[in-house]
């Protein structure tokens, strides 16, 4: 049995314009030591489907479908069991490491708060292992660090504290959302390889969301693809780079803006920009952008369409796609 | 002799931060440590550096919207902190700004069209119908309607804000924009449209531009020359494909490996690395984190120099960092 | 993902005006107050300041709806008419301290430095006296009455509006959209009238209902001290004072008034409470 199975998951928003899914039909497993990324531009829903695993969505949200942790339904516990669930189980890392530390308290006591909490740790014991954890992702000189507030770290510093929360309590998923988005290259780099070891040496399963290709394609070992609240292709990352079996994936992929002395040649674009969430259309969400729409794409959402071993790409015109490059 | 569309001598910020104590001096940053440059018209120049590296605060020097600590900025050959405040705003046609965050730097009160006509409302006397007139030639020009200027910014997803700062910007038919990381808060998609259109607008208006960014990606699709800013200083400096080729300075080089690349089957390269503790003496502030560090780096900080092959770089070992 | 925060133009605005229950209260308390102040000018069920010696004193009854004062006047009379002193001297004294206090507040925001500090400093030194006593201050040296009484709570105001305006004022300076407008080349003066001033008109105008409930206790209070509107003039205030000599004679002398001071502050709150919420749905759902 997989750590995490998710199965139809669907997550329907307030508006201003109404009810719209921000997530829709959902489906993924993941074990304990598998890397999984999560990919996508604003809006496509990757961030509302982490916060749905952590049941931390918006009040007015409504979910749909099944989440299981270990086996365990999560979408019917109540607040007090999830408590004990979050931060203990499963973890989450931000993008925004400054808003997401508390300014008012020292570094120390924010990474013991998690052993406190879950572990029953006495306040001393608490700091004796965040001082491990805080050396441990590298933070230099932690002992000093333990008194200092988030404000005298800098923001790579600062994301690698919100790691050592993360892991205080040993969680067997980590949920990393955007964790470098904020952070320069150079520093990037450094906080994927810290995620990579940590996964690798406890075990852990990563869900990782970036809008940023390269992230996903350096650091997972399986991928989605996330477009109007569907996963549109799904697959083993070297798979999906291999064959980009969806319109979007490659049209993501040619409008990144590549390294490398400039060309004459204009970048290509995706025409148009992403639906809102109350707006999206019946059929397949990114048929009105697509170079390839043809009439059938408008009947409904495409289903799942095999492309290869464990690949799946929701474009009716996958395989002519896959075949034509 | 035609002077360069910007000068920069020895640009210096500081920023005094709040009191730690009463009875100690306030502490200070040095956003800007004399850092010097020219751009030529028609030769855009793209600064790249992380946060904090102080190439924000060099666009907001050299859009003359703080004063340096010392150092001067001249533009067309004259120096902005000798105009009267009167005289700067009117030679501010000349030289407008985008803004990274689309979202904050239009009033949400304000309608497009009369955000866009703003600086021609500020700087030249033209009439309602003239600006209404010019308002929709520089939306057609950013790709959106002329009936756009009477709807309200949030109507706009973020890349057509970001058009419409652009409008804003171009309005004046101005020399040089400084546009500081105009693409970074936008969707990739939408990045390349508007990474396209700003060169197009290049080409079309003869516009140089100035452009801030911490993506050494982004900013070749627009500059011939860059500069890669390290803790407040130039540490290189050359044209875009010598620059990409033969990275002088051992900080572009990591630069440019950091960046990850999708390419399939590509796995990180892992390096066991904590971060530098961060305190500098007299030497160069990249030392702490750089592989070609010997122990002169350590005590003698470099100062940029040009390298036969076209590069400026501020390192003892440019040329083997170039040759290797 | 974000949702785009809507500005408080945006449409439906009326419709969650019509939603937010102490909106909705507050609205109808006030208008019925304001109603009750325009109806007298034309009809009262008395002539308000008629004494008819015969009737002093009378509870409440089908010819004396409320009652009747020591001098034999129509209690409901006097209220209807007491609420037109009331919302003039809220109005007057609320716009005193607004004009004077945005502008005060403005200007801080707008130069910084030592101008600031000298401003805001000043306005700490008139803050730092209660309301109450510099009114009767005022009123003691300038003598009682209504205009003094006015100019003394429009003098208090005046902090309160430069406090709010200069913080409000500071955190627009701080968008990027004035460093925009800067770079287009706007001055500091534009830029307060046509960037800052709009953005912070909606945080005033639910500072003003507040000011304006706390300038109808204060008139209250100052004429129940005799410092405020002099007889014959109906005054809510006064009425208490009237009515304190005959409390246990006629207990009802002191309620009525009372409960108009109340329900016109306790409306003018929720008003100002629900403009609040509705205008910023973001700080509503952090409260």
């Amino acid at each position: 049995m997989p750590l995490l199975e998710v199965e139809n998951l669907t997550v329907t928003l307030a508006t201003n314009r109404g009810p719209g899914d921000a997530v829709r039909n959902v489906a993924f497993a993941l074990d304990r030591g598998e890397t999984l990324g999560l990919v996508g531009e604003s809006g496509c829903g990757k961030s509302i489907t982490a916060l749905a695993l952590m049941s931390l969505l918006p009040e007015r949200a409504r979910i749909a479908g099944s989440i299981r942790l270990d086996g365990r339904e999560l979408t019917t516990l109540g607040e007090d069991q999830l408590c004990g669930l979050r931060g203990d189980r499963m973890a989450m890392i931000f993008q925004e490491p400054m808003t997401s530390l508390n300014p008012v308290q020292t570094i120390g006591r924010q990474v013991a708060e998690p052993l406190i909490l879950h572990k029953g740790m006495t306040r001393a014991a608490a700091r004796e292992r965040a001082l491990d954890l805080l050396d441990r992702v590298g933070l230099p000189n932690p002992a000093a660090r333990l008194d200092q507030f988030p404000h005298q770290l800098s923001g790579g510093q600062r994301q690698r504290v919100m790691i050592a929360m993360a892991l205080a309590c040993d969680p067997d998923l980590l949920i990393a959302d955007e964790p470098t988005t904020a952070l320069d290259v150079t520093i990037q780099g450094q906080i994927l390889d810290l995620i990579l070891d940590l996964v690798e040496e406890r075990g852990m399963a990563l869900l990782l969301i970036s809008h940023d290709l390269g992230v996903i394609a350096e650091t997972t070992q399986r991928m989605m693809v996330m477009y109007g609240g569907s996963v549109v292709e799904a697959g083993p990352t070297a798979e999906v780079f291999a064959r980009m079996a969806h319109p979007y994936t490659r049209g993501l992929f040619a409008a990144r803006p590549k390294l490398g002395p400039a060309t004459e040649t204009p970048l290509a674009t995706i025409a148009g920009v992403v639906p809102e969430l109350a707006d999206l259309p019946p059929g397949c969400p990114f048929a009105n952008r697509c170079p390839l729409m043809i009439p059938p794409c408008n009947d409904g959402l495409p289903p799942p369409l095999p492309m290869g071993p464990d690949h799946i790409s929701r474009c009716i015109r996958a395989r002519e796609l896959v075949a034509s490059a | 002799m035609s002077a360069a569309l910007v000068e920069a001598e020895r640009l210096r910020k500081v920023y005094a931060l709040p009191r730690e104590r009463l009875t100690a001096p306030a502490p200070q940053v040095v956003a800007v440590d004399g850092v010097s440059f020219t751009l030529q018209a028609g030769r855009s120049l793209a600064v790249v550096g992380e946060s904090g590296s102080g190439k924000s605060t060099l666009a907001r020097l050299v859009m003359a919207l703080e004063p340096p600590t010392a150092g001067r900025i001249l533009q067309s050959g004259r120096d902005l902190a000798a105009l009267s405040p009167g005289e700067l705003r009117r030679a501010r046609a000349d030289f407008q700004m985008v803004f990274q965050d689309p979202y904050g730097s239009l009033d949400p009160r304000r309608t497009v069209g009369w955000t866009i006509a703003e600086p021609l409302s500020a700087l030249t006397d033209a009439g309602r119908a003239e600006q209404r007139e010019r308002v929709a030639e520089m939306l057609a020009q950013v790709g959106l309607r002329a009936a756009d200027a009477e709807k309200y910014p949030h109507e706009f997803s973020g890349g057509q804000r970001q058009r419409i700062a652009i409008a804003r910007a171009l309005i004046t038919r101005p020399k040089l924009i400084v546009a500081d990381e105009p693409v970074s808060a936008l969707d990739v998609s939408v990045q390349a449209q508007v990474l396209n259109l700003m060169r197009e607008l290049e080409a079309r208006f003869g516009v140089t531009y100035l452009l801030i960014s911490h993506d050494l990606a982004v900013v070749n699709y627009v500059a011939a020359e860059i500069a890669v800013m390290y803790r407040g200083r130039i540490v290189e400096q050359a044209p875009t494909r010598a620059l990409f080729d033969r990275p002088a300075h051992p900080y572009t080089r990591a630069l440019l490996e950091a960046v990850p690349k999708p390419e399939p089957g590509r796995t990180r390269r892992r390096r066991a690395r904590a971060e530098p503790a961060g305190e500098i003496g007299t030497g160069c502030s990249f030392a702490p984190r750089c592989p070609f560090a010997i122990d002169r780096c350590r005590v003698e900080a470099p100062s940029l120099r040009k390298l036969e092959t076209g590069h400026a770089a501020a390192c003892h070992r440019a040329e083997e960092v170039i040759a290797g | 993902m974000t949702v785009a925060a809507t500005p408080s133009a945006a449409p439906g605005f009326a419709a969650r005006a019509l939603r937010h229950p102490s909106f909705v209260a507050g609205a109808v308390l006030t208008g019925l107050i304001v109603l009750m102040a325009l109806v007298s000018y034309v009809w009262t069920p008395h002539p308000p300041l008629e004494m008819t010696v015969s009737q002093r004193l009378k509870p409440p009854s089908e010819a004396w709806w409320l009652g009747t004062d020591a001098f034999g006047r129509d209690v409901a009379s006097l209220i209807m008419a007491g609420a037109r002193n009331s919302i003039l001297v809220g109005v007057v004294a609320v716009g005193i301290g607004m004009t004077a206090g945005v502008a005060f507040g403005l200007y801080a925001s707008a130069k910084r430095g030592w101008t600031e500090e000298i401003v805001m400093r000043l306005s700490d030194f008139v803050f730092a006296f209660p309301a109450i006593l510099s009114a009767v201050m005022l009123t003691a040296l300038a003598g009682a009455g209504t205009a003094n009484s006015i100019i003394a709570i429009g003098i208090f105001n005046v902090p309160v509006f430069a406090r709010i305006t200069r913080a409000a004022a500071n955190s627009v300076w701080a968008r990027e959209f004035v460093l925009a407008a800067r770079a287009a080349g706007k001055g500091g003066f534009r830029i307060t009238v046509e960037h800052v001033l709009p953005n912070i008109v909606s945080i005033l105008v639910v500072q003003a209902t507040i000011q304006f409930a706390i300038a109808i206790l204060a008139e209250a209070a100052l004429s129940y001290l005799g410092l405020g509107t002099r007889p014959p003039d109906p005054s809510w205030g006064r009425m208490l004072n009237e009515a304190q000599a005959h409390i246990f004679r006629s207990p009802t002398l002191a309620v009525f008034p009372g409960i108009a001071i109340a329900l016109s502050v306790l409306g003018l709150n929720l008003l100002g409470d629900g403009l609040r919420d509705l205008i910023d749905p973001r700080l509503a759902r952090k409260r």
